[in-house]
């Protein structure tokens, strides 16, 4: 992460808040990773107008109208890009970027690659309840192929999942870790470690949908540290994530890739040197 | 002096230089077209090619004239060709008649579709020549035959020559001068052009430029320093200037996945403040309308540039049409007010991106620009475009906001941005309605103020006289936009010169509409001709469904990938007039 302005009073999370009452249902877990974010920020003792959050469409991507950094909630699966373009940009702002499994890995799944690949330096947090939430229970890119609980796909998807863990490391993402919204301090110690790392960072963070996925409360006992520590070999980690069973926790990879940032230090004072150029 | 034939009322010489791919059609145009500017004349080059990526035939076309011009005029006084392969698919591009020069290269069979053009025929020692020098090109021999044929100077050649082929070394120099040497010695058998008036004084402050340059060089001047963009013909060339441009004034250009990226690009760096564009074709703006509905209701301001080409689907990616129009206007879902602008020549490509940037900045809003391929890819010899600065104007932004209200109501429409890093202003901007603070809102009390502030914005903005460019006066007008604006032009000179009064009026602020405006400009009119290159007739559809116009109205709606001519126009009101 570049520097960017601090504050030296202590922070709460709660002053990272900013009083909006989420629409969630009850139970969802995406209220603990509201927390577990206002908790890494506090304890990074961010300036609230340093930081920001941008996420696209889907009841996970509501997360920034939450926070009181700046914010921006784009359209579907388009998150990514615009955190790109913002942090092209404004190199001086920490940047995130939040959504879930569908945003992040069906209609935005494009973005999702090529962010790994350009490996920006901005944070991307993936809710991933392995269902469309907000459009009542659909199938998504991370559902398992005999979920035969919605209507569009009777019988199931019968479509093998995607690993997107496995994807971010093959595409460069230059972090990769796994959270769980049932432990939000250790979901808040990952995020630091993401931010902290320069580059791209990828935490994913499975987070129960108790409304269409009601079976998914059960992952708070499946969830477990992982055994290792991360490892920044590629070789170690591709090893790693392709016997992963999706419930093993903590910053799995960390790649030592240089982030992409242009310089965007003026060479030029005025443009007459450019204009000669057409000059007969 | 030079001496160029008479024809119409604008004194010119067209050029068409033909040849395969490989053979240096191009470098031997856009050279004679240089020679020419410093020799103090107006010209225009215009490239066709063949499908191919490499290798394919190609076709430089020049038009010179002591004034400025940007059109193509009926016929090309000259056609040589440097070989004649696939020759023929330029049949329907290149029209002559009974006194232009056909040139081929000396023992070549000309290619039967040629060979039935009307025209005298003859056949010049072209590659003969060339063999007969250490390095000699065939095209450099053309160079030097065309210039001595319509009176350029052997020193006003090889000055440019030096200038331009400077890093390839004094070798391929030497050999290129004696080429174009020998070149001009070739041409004594061939009939005189017609004289014509002389050059005008040269030392005036003169640019050769293409329009695609001239959008990149007005995006700077206003100000853009992002641009993100996926390449796409014939918009490729506006991002390739200014790539290394942006380097140097401390801006960036990102290669983008896809166009859903590029658009969104801008969307994050404009929220930042920086001033940002993007420049496509209609394939890559039908991609891009979700996020500039985003930008429209996040109220984020950022400027797309769209070069049109031939459609629907792929269709004539290397030809010009004016078709983008009914998508442009309406192709954002819900109710978007944006602002649809379009240039009317090539060094109107400065001014127009720069108002854009001007307009897109001040309103918070997505303006599109439409130019096209001929535009785009247009090389013009122009007078250096006036330096603009919009005073007032630029980002209104939120200073110490003591509660901030990111879309504040208030009677201009337009509310104080606050950029990130600014304390106390944090907000989220949103695509989902909102109120006032940005907090996300289906109430309808919410969403009918919020979209009449989106269009409040708009419509009480003053344009001032940039909306349209307007000439002339009488009972009789031409309204028309972008491109075809230069050949109307000439119809209209042509007209007046004739003693008809005509009017002039080339739409430049597309939306929104300007009803009043236009009325007043029509003040008096009984006939109009509405002129675009697009054959479902958009622009008159869409003047139909906004404006008020007097008297009885006509559409001349021509498809591309053609260019209209100066003469269809003439003849059109000539006849009209005659009934
Ligand atoms: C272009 C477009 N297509 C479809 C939708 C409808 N839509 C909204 S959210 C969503 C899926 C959300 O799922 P996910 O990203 O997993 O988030 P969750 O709601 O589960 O948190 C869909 C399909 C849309 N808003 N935009
Ligand atoms: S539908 Fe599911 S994901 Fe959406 S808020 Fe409710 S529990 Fe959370």
């Amino acid at each position: 992460m570049m520097e960017t302005a601090t504050s030296c009073t202590p922070m709460k999370p709660k002053d990272y808040k900013s009083g909006v009452k989420p629409v969630w249902c009850p139970g969802c877990g995406d209220f603990s990773v509201l927390m577990a974010l206002t908790k890494a920020l506090a304890e990074m003792r961010l300036a609230a107008e340093q930081v920001a959050l941008i996420s696209g469409i889907g009841c996970s991507s509501r997360l920034p109208a939450y926070l009181n950094v700046y914010g921006f909630h784009s359209v579907h699966g388009r998150a990514l890009p615009v955190a790109t373009g913002l942090k092209i940009a404004r190199p001086d702002l920490t940047v995130l970027a939040a959504g879930g499994d569908g945003d992040g890995f069906s209609i935005g799944g494009n973005h999702f690659m090529h962010s790994c690949r350009r490996n920006v330096d901005i944070t991307y947090i993936v809710m991933d309840n392995q269902v469309y939430g907000m459009t009542k229970g659909q199938a998504s890119p991370t559902t398992d192929p005999d979920w035969d609980h919605s209507k569009l796909t009777p019988g199931g998807t019968k479509v093998n999942p995607y690993y997107p863990l496995v994807i971010a490391l093959a595409s460069g993402a230059n972090f990769i870790a796994r959270a769980s919204s049932s432990d939000p301090n250790g979901a808040a110690k990952v995020i630091v470690d993401a931010i902290r790392h320069p580059g791209f960072s990828f935490v994913h963070i499975l987070s129960p949908c108790i409304t269409f996925r009601p079976e998914q409360r059960d992952w708070k006992k499946m969830v477990r540290p992982a055994p290792v520590e991360a490892t920044s070999n590629p070789v170690t980690a591709a090893h790693r994530l392709m016997t992963d069973d999706n419930f093993f926790l903590g910053t799995l990879y960390k790649g030592n890739r240089p982030p992409y940032q242009p310089d965007l230090t003026p060479v030029i004072d005025d443009l007459s040197s450019i204009e000669k150029d057409f000059e007969l | 002096m030079a001496t160029i034939p008479q024809t119409g009322i604008k004194p010119s010489i067209s050029i068409a230089i033909l040849g395969s791919g490989g053979s240096g059609v191009m470098t031997t145009g856009s050279l004679l077209l240089d020679v020419a500017g410093r020799a103090g004349w107006y010209g225009m080059m215009t490239r066709s090619a063949g499908p191919q990526i490499r290798g394919g035939e190609a076709a430089a076309l020049l038009r010179l004239s002591p004034q400025p011009t940007e059109t193509h005029k009926d016929h090309f006084d000259v056609l040589l060709a440097l070989d004649w392969l696939n020759a023929d698919r330029f049949v329907s591009e290149v029209d002559l008649n009974a006194q232009s020069l056909v040139i081929g290269d000396e023992g070549k069979v000309m290619p039967g579709a040629i060979a039935g053009l009307s025209g005298n025929h003859f056949e010049l020692p072209l590659s003969g020549t060339a063999k007969s020098i250490k390095g000699g090109r065939i095209n450099m021999v053309a160079l030097g035959a065309l210039a001595a044929m319509i009176g350029l100077t052997l020193e006003d050649v090889i000055k440019v020559l030096t200038q331009s082929l400077q890093r390839k070394g004094p070798e391929a120099i030497n050999a290129s001068i004696s080429g174009i040497q020998a070149g001009s010695h070739i041409v004594d058998s061939l009939p005189a052009l017609p004289t014509i008036g002389a050059a005008q004084a040269t030392g005036r402050n003169r640019w050769s430029i293409t329009g695609n340059e001239a959008t990149g060089l007005g995006a700077i001047r206003g100000g853009i320093r992002f641009v993100a963009a996926y390449p796409i013909t014939p918009a490729t060339e506006v991002l390739e200037w200014m790539a290394p441009t942006l380097q140097k004034v401390g801006g960036v250009l990102v290669q983008a996945e896809d166009e859903l990226a590029s658009i969104n690009h801008l969307i994050g760096s404009s929220f930042g403040g920086t001033p940002s564009m993007t420049a496509t074709s209609g394939p890559g703006l039908s991609l891009m309308t979700e996020s500039i509905g985003l930008a429209v209701a996040s109220e984020t301001p950022l400027v797309i540039v769209d070069v049109m080409r031939g459609g629907p689907s792929t269709g004539i990616p290397t030809k010009s049409e004016q078709s983008d129009l009914n998508i442009a206007l309406y192709g954002l879902h819900g109710d978007a007010p944006h602002l649809v602008v379009a240039p009317n020549s090539v060094g109107d490509c400065v001014f127009t991106t720069q108002w854009a940037t001007h307009l897109a900045e001040t309103l918070q809003t997505a303006c599109i620009m439409l130019s096209d391929q001929f535009m785009g890819q247009t090389r013009a010899i122009i007078d250096r475009p006036a330096d603009i600065a919009f005073v007032s104007g630029g980002r209104q932004l939120a200073s110490k906001p003591d509660v901030y209200f990111r879309y504040a109501v208030n009677d201009s429409g337009i509310s104080p941005m606050s950029l990130p890093g600014t304390p106390d202003g944090q907000y989220t901007g949103d695509g989902l309605e909102h109120s006032p603070s940005g907090t996300p809102s289906s109430r309808a009390d919410d969403h009918i103020q919020q979209l009449d502030k989106r269009k409040r914005k708009l419509d009480q903005f003053n344009y001032g006289d940039h909306w349209a460019l307007t000439e002339g006066s009488g009972e009789m007008a031409v309204i028309t936009w972008g491109s075809s604006t230069g050949a109307v032009q000439e119809a209209l000179a042509t007209l007046r010169a004739q003693g008809q009064e005509v009017r002039l009026v080339s739409l430049r602020l597309l939306s929104p509409i300007q009803p009043e405006r236009l009325q007043r400009a029509l003040q008096g009119v009984r006939r109009i001709l509405v002129v675009e290159q697009c054959h479902g007739a958009q622009f008159y559809h869409y003047l139909r469904a906004f404006y008020q116009l007097p008297g009885v109205v006509k559409s001349m709606a021509i498809p591309g990938p053609l260019m209209i001519k100066p003469s269809d126009i003439y003849h059109e009101l000539q006849s009209w007039e005659s009934v």
